[in-house]
């Protein structure tokens, strides 16, 4: 079953639960965050939910999901967990890390 | 005051250089010359299963138990129980010092086939992270274990690398104390080239096979700003955590002192100008097999245990009871000592691992025990467990060690039947301060005993050879027989001691006849002189009643006389007129 989505005729539910993890306000994680929000905008419109976790405020909650890597976008829902590091500039490789495009040479999931 | 003060300023500048954190590892203290570099990291690097992460928390473990510096580690490969359980082996207990704030463990894990990389990153945070559980405990000690995962989990190298310049960066500005790990790569010291960017200390581990026998090694390969000791040192993984064997002291510096030790046989503290051995010294005795080696270091532990000090009998070819047992048949009871607590064995197959190991082992169970006496019952079986030269330098080493500690170490040798007997086959007399030779004497078509002092450095000794005598109880030395026959030994000195014996004995016998005879003699001459003295007596009676007889018969003859001359004289005027006629007449004419 395609895992792409499906614009749902539901009411605004967040199904995609993202977490963008960041420290301060850094070129790097406004960088990030806004390229998120565009790719939401763009490709989830109305079903995502993005939590901003700021490790310089909660350092503790970055052993949780194993964040190493700064910004680090983590895919909480629908699972599985997804990681994607990098102020996620490029817009492709998003999309393939959160499974909205078919990876490459791969059968989609 | 003030001239003792400068003095301690002066001794404390004089191992400038960076200040030192110690570790806590047996040994690795000594070789580093106090420890890691404080408030910098040190990388140790080495192949799979050399030890880096034992060692890496056991620094941390010592450091939060006994120097109170809690310690965060940073594991990138085991989870947090998978330490815990791994180290529990070495006797330490993660989880009561992470429950007592003294250790944090954070298990950084990475899965490649997980994580999307888009664009610019860096690792802040592995910086939070690590920042949040420093300061969570107020570490001073960091493990990163090993920090190479890294690589394996993201791609893009050059921000690793950079991300790595500005963690050990940062290591020093919170001026934390860590070790990093790195596996050895294969020109290099660490795979990805970690030596790049820690520089202030480099450690590195391996270990060698020889023989079927695994030695594990450290090297301090380097550490700027201080001297350290530049061989390769063996070190073990043992029950209570890593020893790691300063092989060699730097310098000769051990006090010489004056007090003695006695051997043991009154005999032969005789032969050390009537005290035995110094305290401290290291003595070697040696001789061929059956020469009564062993016996001779039982006595001396025997000793030493009866004054009450602790002993350790190193064994290399026979067990502890049955040393215990020979012993008894010489009527020495070590068992009892062994029960008491006094005295430790130590049997172990020199083959049993390489030489190196077994300098570990004794110099590790010596400074547990802390001894004042120490056996190694035969050195030369550690011949086994390597050539000559290696022997050599591990004995040389291990006699530094014990003269060190103040130790008084009885060495036996074995030595072959060949005649080179003031050889030793390890050549180590050179390095010993007393050395006794048990010897083998033939003659008689008898084997026996005995013993010399070939040399006792500071020691005026007897320059005799004993015979050596193994008695029920005990050692017991006996002089020589030295007469025309030369030297006698055994059954022949006996025979010649009864021989003699017996011509005392006949002398003495003569002397009483002789006296005897005198006596005898005496008396005859008494009996004589009595019976002289009878015979003048009767004589003497005899003569004077002759005497008296004569006398009467004088008196009775003048009697007459005067009866005579009584008569007579009546005639008497007559014949004197007659005569006087006479002349008238005659003259006349």
């Amino acid at each position: 079953m395609q895992t792409t989505p499906q614009q749902a005729a539901e009411p605004p539910i967040a199904r995609w639960e993202l977490k963008l993890y960041v420290a301060g306000q850094t070129p790097k994680s406004l960088q990030a965050f806004a390229n998120l929000k565009r790719i939401c905008e763009d490709h989830l419109a109305n079903e995502y939910h993005i939590e901003i976790i700021d490790l310089m405020k909660n350092p503790q909650l970055a052993k949780g999901d194993q964040i190493l890597a700064l910004p680090t976008l983590v895919r909480k829902l629908p699972e599985p967990v997804r990681k994607i590091i990098g102020d996620l500039s490029n817009t492709e490789r998003v999309l393939v890390g959160l499974d909205l495009r078919p990876r490459q040479l791969e059968t989609g999931v | 005051m003030r001239s003792p003060k400068s003095k301690t300023k002066r001794t404390a500048i004089l191992p400038a250089g960076p200040p030192k954190c110690p570790t806590g590892i047996h040994g690795l203290d000594e070789i580093t010359l106090g420890g890691l570099p404080r408030g910098r990291p040190t990388l140790v690097c080495g192949g799979a299963g050399c030890g880096k992460t034992l060692l890496g928390m056991e620094f941390l473990v010592r450091g939060a138990t006994e120097f109170d510096e809690p310690g965060v580690c940073l594991s990138f490969e085991e989870t947090g129980d998978e330490l815990a359980s791994n180290v529990a082996s070495l006797g330490f207990n993660l989880a009561a010092l992470i429950a007592r704030n003294k250790l944090a463990i954070d298990h950084v894990y990475l899965e490649r086939g997980l994580i999307e990389e888009t664009g610019e990153y860096d690792l802040e945070a592995l910086f939070l992270r690590l920042g949040h559980a420093v300061d969570s405990i107020g570490a001073k000690r960091v493990l990163l274990d090993s920090v190479e995962a890294l690589f394996a989990g993201l791609d893009n190298e050059s921000v690793l690398r950079s991300e790595l310049r500005r963690l050990f960066g940062w290591l020093k500005e919170r001026k934390l104390t860590a070790i990093v790990t790195g596996e050895r790569g294969q020109n290099t010291l660490t795979r990805h080239g970690l030596e790049e960017y820690i520089s202030d200390c480099v450690v590195l581990l391996d270990y060698q096979v020889t023989e079927t026998v695994l030695t594990r090694r450290l090297r301090v390969v380097k550490y700027r700003g201080s001297t350290h000791g530049m061989n390769e040192y063996p070190f073990l993984i043992e029950s209570d955590g890593i020893s790691v064997l300063p092989v060699t002291s730097m310098e000769l510096k051990h006090a010489a002192r004056n007090e003695r030790v006695s051997t043991g046989i009154p005999a032969l503290d005789t032969m050390f100008g009537g005290k035995g051995y110094f305290r401290g010294s290291s003595i070697l005795a040696s001789g061929t097999s059956g020469t009564g080696k062993t016996s001779l270091a039982a006595h001396f532990v025997d000793a030493a245990c009866a004054r009450g000090e602790i002993c350790v009998f190193f064994s290399f070819e026979e067990s502890a009871s049955q040393i215990v047992r020979n012993m008894r048949s010489i009527g020495i009871d070590l068992g009892r000592w062994v029960d008491k607590g006094l005295l430790h064995f130590h049997a172990v197959r020199p083959t049993t691992f390489g030489l190196e190991m077994h300098l570990v082992k004794i110099h590790k169970i010596i400074k547990e025990i802390d001894p004042s006496i120490v056996v190694v019952d035969p050195v030369t079986a550690l011949l086994h467990a390597g050539t000559a030269f290696e022997t050599r330098s591990i004995l040389l080493r291990l006699i530094d060690f014990l003269k060190e500690k103040q130790v008084t170490t009885l060495l036996t040798t074995l030595t072959s039947g060949s005649d080179a007997q003031e050889q030793t086959e390890v050549d180590i007399s050179s390095l010993v301060d007393a050395w006794l030779l048990l010897r083998d004497i033939e003659s008689g078509g008898e084997r026996n005993r005995g013993l010399y002092i070939l040399k006792a450095r500071g020691v005026a000794h007897s320059n005799q050879i004993r015979e050596f005598l193994l008695t029920d109880h005990g050692v017991e030395l006996r002089e020589v027989y030295l007469g025309e026959a030369g030297m006698l030994t055994g059954s022949a000195r006996v025979a010649q001691e009864a021989n003699d014996a017996s011509s005392a004995l006949l002398a003495r016998q003569e002397i009483e006849r002789k006296q005897l005879l005198l006596q005898r003699k005496r008396k005859a001459l008494d009996a004589q002189i009595a019976a002289l003295k009878l015979d003048l007596e009767t004589e003497e009676q005899e003569s004077r009643q002759l005497i008296a007889q004569e006398e009467l018969k004088v008196v009775k003859w003048e009697q007459d006389r005067g009866a005579m001359a009584k008569s007579r004289f009546v005639r008497k005027s007559s014949e004197e007129a007659d005569g006087r006629g006479a002349k008238a007449r005659g003259g006349r004419k």
